[in-house]
């Protein structure tokens, strides 16, 4: 075990956790992530070989998949991004790279992003006022690519209506933290 | 004071009084009283001074078109000029002062500007302050702006919080009059997702200012009626105070919600506005139309108002404009407003009807074919003069004049995209053309259906139809009986013959003669109308006087109206304040920081940061006893070329590339070859634009057969990113290469001096063998640190040092720095900023943004041999064109001071030893320059013609912005290392 402490995209060392009346920010470290991408011409080798090792077809545009270990979620044409448990999964980049071998392209995305889970019956409010997603439009696992706080984020809907998770990049976790923070107190 | 025009009734609550000043005198109001509204019941007619003449003016409308009435509302840091009072809702303290006079309202010195009205006329300035010409911008304007003008603003920074935010719907309904209810209630009741937008802050539009019954109920208890049921629907959504302001491309609109502005205090965290995008499958515009008025001589007296704002303010806010309120009319809505006053109990002295065969009115005396030629009153009407059938005159006593001249349908929206309206005869009025924007419907007055039943049939029947479009089946409402009168009216613009000025833009001070004058001086087409007199400009945009414009215009010209057109009408509807645009974007919130793994800790360190792009990077590391910053500089240079250094280089961009065509993408989008690069190898590479300039330089790390890492350099990151991306999808589409950016990813850092070895090797794990045989210059690996955790290590060097660059996955960036710092303690490491890196890598003679600029070559930059002959690339073609190919151009070398005490300066410009200093004698210019601790002087690199050829010459480095020259030597760029035996060591 290396002797490396890790801090959270915010710079502490535990996730930050905002509560308001009718939502709840939280930090999510606690994720990694791996994009996947299929190489030209063995698309659907891919698709075989991640499903046999993710347990679930590759979503289709706009689409996802919410399960135990993996997730995951379209993010491009023939291209997905992964998430596991981080605890569990800390190799997932590695593990899925060996389960699609030449028939994809994986790269290790974990800290590239910081990820906010936002929840409770004040979301809708909330989101509306931060990107154009349109969560009524929304099912479960579905995520969408939007332009946040100036930042390219990913809006990912972990519960119809009432959860999503927000993907931003991470150096700018402090930006992004500040503008969910910000439309919460103007929301709710 | 008392609310002396006060009738009963009304849609006001009168349970709760309100206190209010207007101009530093106290009045009192009730709640859902506008500012307008509440000064009329109080006997306040005089509410501003006009633009250019300081005329007294009252209000002229009760609604957002308002060209008259414009106040400063609020004071200190919130101070906002041009409110309409017609639209500012009251609310307790309310503080409101007039604009553009002084010393007061109802004295203004500036009201000398009407005596010399003949002087000031349409486009006077251009003709009249032509000489001397420099006293134009200095004297002249300057002059003309303070005594011309709407409000002022505080120059203090706006305290409150504005909102952007996105909404969806299937169906978008512009408007909540009998119209847009009717559409509202269809649509709701079929399921469908619906926003309807009002720009008043209570729905129902002129239902709540009409005194017509919808079936047994008045027209104000049906629209609540139906706002009630609409309320209740999950599938609804009611935005009062919220106006639409632009139909944009795709269905989107734009929609300022004022969420605060009717609040005596602003509620922290909540926005004042909210600027909406709204994303509309289709949209309803049902924003009804608005009366025009009539120009006559001297039309513009305080209490010479539109005859249905006459009615809104009688009917909604029980507050009269005068006790006695003569009507001068060309269509039966003057009756109307006769019978409504009447039934009010005000007096009607007369209704003068410009139709000769007007109808019967019951309660005032009708003079039938007579013209309203004049009016009287200092600050406030008093009578008007009326020219009756038989041509005598006739001067008739009232406090206020009700001018009715028809109406027009309010399409403004439907003509953001560049649609045309159309002429209809029938009303005198355009009314919307067939080049809608896409998904947009038009319906009830708007759309020309004035009356009331058509109106709600025009409602409910194109739901029904915009929700066929979407396959959501509407069912159709039941429309309660409404007045369905047929549209009578004779078309009449202005009075002829009146001795005064008759007014058509109230807002710009434009007359009747001052559209005569442009005909004259052949600004006839309606834009050169518009902007010789004026007419239609500034926070109204003509909305009450745009058609009267074009309509003296198409007399004097001999055309008909549709003929003479109309000017183009542009977003947004009403004004917006700049704060609302903003929205969250200011000050620090501008743009998104970004922060480097390492910031936290380099906080802790006292660092002096600085910003590039959006990332804060360190600039230096000041220590104890450090009092300026070149000390700080010095000593990390120094420190790093003596030991080691650590330098945090995480912002670089890094791009991973897979794919079995991945060597062969590389190939194509650096200049320089890479498809034989070995796995475990670095190559530094040079992007080139298409015209053959280099724009990027980064290094590519095979780490396997299909998998590399591109770094780029920080500013680049995104653009790099961008245009590899471009060129796999449009350029190459057939290779099989993936890219995916991993900037965030990793956090990096260059470990740099002779030591950077020794301390590594503290750092890594000891199965890692980073001895100069076994990880020697330009290699690369994926390696383990620190016990086990999986990083990248790169030997590669910016500095010109021994130097590696160390990346692990980026929550273990604040540890790794610390690690480093912690290992590197016996080498007295240091870590450096910016600004060391920088002097280092002039000192090596390394190309950055500065030589990079947009304008330089390879062979510019003394890399020309790198751009391959061997295979094909971006750029390669063009970069051979003559210009660009000349081999005694610019290329890049070094200088130095003659006199090592002088300083090189970037940006000064290269001139031979001797002769003349300019442009023409141009030999080149300095890019970058910099104190150099290790050679004791002031150093820089730079582009100068035929350089490589003229090592050792002397020239002048001239800065004529400063006024210095200083004489440089010509040297090798590399100050450093020249050999390269230090990063090979």
């Amino acid at each position: 075990m290396h002797k490396l402490k890790p801090t959270t995209a915010l710079g502490a060392d535990k996730p930050q956790i905002d509560q308001f009346d009718g939502l709840e920010i939280a930090e999510r470290p606690d994720f990694a992530l791996a994009s996947l991408a299929a190489r030209q011409g063995a698309e659907a080798q891919c698709a075989e070989l991640a499903k046999a090792h993710l347990g679930f077809d590759l979503p289709a545009a706009g689409q996802g998949h919410l399960a135990d270990p993996h997730s995951g979620f379209w993010m491009g044409a023939d291209q997905w991004m992964i998430s596991a448990p981080q605890a569990s999964h800390e190799d997932l980049a590695a593990a899925l790279k060996t389960a699609v071998g030449d028939a994809g392209s994986v790269s290790e995305q974990t800290d590239g992003w910081c990820r906010f889970d936002l929840s409770g019956p004040g979301l809708k409010a909330v989101v509306e006022r931060l990107c154009n997603a349109d969560l009524t439009s929304m099912a479960l696992g579905d995520a969408r690519r939007v332009r946040l706080e100036h930042l390219g984020c990913f809006i990912w809907c972990l519960d119809p209506g009432q959860a999503v998770a927000i993907l931003g990049p991470r150096s700018s976790a402090a930006s992004l933290h500040h503008a969910l923070v910000g439309a919460a107190l103007s929301a709710l | 004071m008392n609310q002396i025009n006060r009738l009963a009734g009304g849609q006001i609550n009168r349970a709760k009084e309100l206190s209010f000043r207007f101009d530093g005198r106290s009045f009192k109001g009730y709640e859902g009283d506008t500012l307008a509204s509440a000064l009329l019941a109080n006997g306040e007619r005089l509410m501003g001074r006009s633009f250019k003449y300081h005329r007294p003016r009252g209000v002229l409308t009760a609604g957002s078109e308002e060209p008259n009435a414009l106040v400063e509302l609020r004071q200190g840091n919130r101070q906002e000029p041009n409110t309409r009072a017609t639209v500012a809702e009251l609310f307790e303290g309310l503080e409101a002062s007039a604009q553009n006079a002084w010393p007061s309202l109802r004295f203004d010195a500036m009201a000398v500007n009407d005596r010399f009205s003949n002087f000031l006329t349409a486009g006077f300035y251009y003709k009249t302050f032509m000489w001397p010409k420099p006293f134009w911008e200095k004297v002249y304007e300057p002059i003309i702006r303070k005594a011309a003008g709407l409000g002022s603003i505080s120059f203090e920074e706006d305290p409150d919080l504005y909102d952007k935010g996105f909404l969806h719907c299937d169906l978008l309904i512009i408007g909540a009059g009998p119209t847009g209810l009717a559409a509202a209630l269809t649509a709701g009741r079929s399921g469908a997702r619906v926003i309807l937008a009002d720009e008043d802050f209570r729905m129902g539009g002129r239902l709540n200012a009409e005194t017509l019954a919808l079936g047994d109920a008045s027209g104000s208890d049906w629209a609540a009626e139906a706002l009630a049921e609409l309320a209740s629907l999950d599938n609804v959504r009611l935005m009062t105070r919220t106006t639409v302001i632009g139909a944009f491309d795709h269905g989107i609109y734009g929609a300022v919600e004022r969420v605060q502005d009717h609040l005596p205090q602003a509620i922290a965290d909540k926005p004042r506005q909210i600027l909406w995008r709204i994303y509309s499958r289709k949209a309803m515009l049902c924003a009804g139309a608005m009366e025009r008025p009539i120009a006559f001589a001297d039309n513009d007296r305080p209490g010479v108002m539109l005859a249905s704002a006459v009615r809104s303010y009688v009917n909604r806010w029980a507050a009269a404009p005068a006790q006695e309120i003569a009507i001068f009319t060309n269509n039966d809505d003057g009756h109307r407003t006769a019978a409504d006053l009447i039934a009010r109990g005000v007096k009607v002295p007369a209704v003068i009807d410009v139709r000769a065969d007007a109808p019967a009115v019951v309660g005032a005396e009708l003079l039938a074919g007579a013209e309203v030629i004049g009016t009287e009153g200092r600050l406030g009407l008093t009578s008007v003069t009326v020219r009756l059938a038989n041509g005598q005159t006739r001067k008739i006593k009232c406090g206020a004049l009700a001018v009715s001249g028809g109406w027009n349908p309010n399409l403004h929206l439907t003509c953001h995209q560049r649609g045309r309206p159309q002429w209809n005869a029938e009303l005198a009025a355009f009314v919307p053309g067939p080049d809608l924007p896409s998904g947009m419907t038009v319906a009830g007055a708007a759309n020309g259906q004035l009356s009331t039943a058509r109106a709600l049939a025009g409602g409910a029947t194109g739901a029904i139809a915009a929700l066929d479009d979407l396959g959501i089946s509407a069912s159709a409402i039941d429309v309660p009986q409404a007045e369905d009168a047929p549209i009578a009216l004779k078309p009449f613009w202005h009075v002829q013959g009146g001795k005064s000025r008759a007014w058509v833009d109230l807002q710009n001070d434009v007359t009747v003669k001052d559209v005569k004058l442009a005909h004259q001086e052949n600004f006839v087409s309606v834009e050169h109308l518009k902007r010789y007199t004026t007419l239609g400009m500034a926070t109204d945009q003509g909305k009450t006087s745009n058609m009267l414009g074009l309509a003296v215009m198409a007399e004097l010209t001999g055309k008909s109206i549709p003929e003479t057109g109309t000017t183009i009408f542009r977003p947004p509807y009403t004004p917006v304040p700049m704060g609302t645009m903003a929205g969250r974007a200011t000050g620090k919130h501008f743009h998104p920081t970004r922060k480097t793994p390492s910031h936290h800790w380099a906080e802790e360190q006292g660092a002096v940061f600085t910003e590039v792009g959006d990332w804060l990077r360190a600039q230096w590391f000041p220590r104890q006893g450090e009092t300026h910053w070149r000390q700080s500089v010095d000593r990390e240079v120094l420190q790093t070329r003596k030991s080691v250094g650590v330098c945090d280089v995480t912002t670089l961009g890094k791009i991973d590339v897979q794919g079995k065509d991945a060597a062969t993408f590389l190939n194509k989008v650096y200049a320089n070859a890479f498809a034989k690069l070995p796995v475990g190898k670095v190559r530094y590479g040079l992007m080139l634009r298409e015209d053959g300039i280099a724009y990027d330089d980064g290094t590519a790390a095979r780490l396997a057969e299909d998998h590399f890492v591109v770094t780029t350099t920080t500013a680049n990151a995104v653009l790099a990113y961008r245009n590899m991306e471009f060129a796999r999808q449009c350029l190459f589409p057939d290779l099989d290469v993936q890219l995916i950016s991993t900037t965030e990813a990793w956090a990096q850092y260059a470990v740099a001096g002779p030591n950077a070895r020794k301390l590594l090797e503290k750092v890594v794990d000891a199965d890692v063998d980073i001895s100069n045989e076994g990880f020697p210059f330009m290699a690369c690996g994926e390696i383990t640190v620190c016990g086990g955790l999986r990083a990248r290590l790169f030997r590669i060097s910016f500095s010109g040092e021994l130097a590696y660059e160390i990346a692990v996955p980026t929550r273990y960036g604040d540890a790794l720095v610390r690690a480093l710092m912690e290992a590197g303690e016996e080498f007295e490491v240091t870590p450096y900023g910016t600004e060391a890196l920088g002097v280092m890598r002039i000192e090596k003679g390394h190309a950055a943004g500065n030589e990079l600029n947009g304008t330089t070559t390879a062979l510019n930059l003394g890399l020309g041999r790198m751009v391959s002959k061997k295979k094909d690339c971006i750029g390669n073609t063009l970069s051979e064109r003559e210009g660009l190919s000349d081999e005694s151009g610019l290329r890049l070398v070094g200088f130095k001071p003659v006199s090592a005490t002088e300083p090189v300066t970037a940006g000064a410009h290269l001139m031979n030893a001797s002769g003349e200093i300019s442009a023409s004698t141009d030999q080149g210019y300095i890019t970058s320059a910099c104190f150099s601790p290790n050679l004791g002087c002031s150093i820089g690199i730079g582009f100068l013609k035929d350089g490589a050829n003229r090592l050792g010459e002397v020239l002048r480095a001239a800065n004529p912005l400063e006024g210095s020259t200083v004489e440089v030597e010509v040297v090798s760029a590399h100050f450093i290392d020249p050999e390269g035996e230090r990063l090979r060591a």
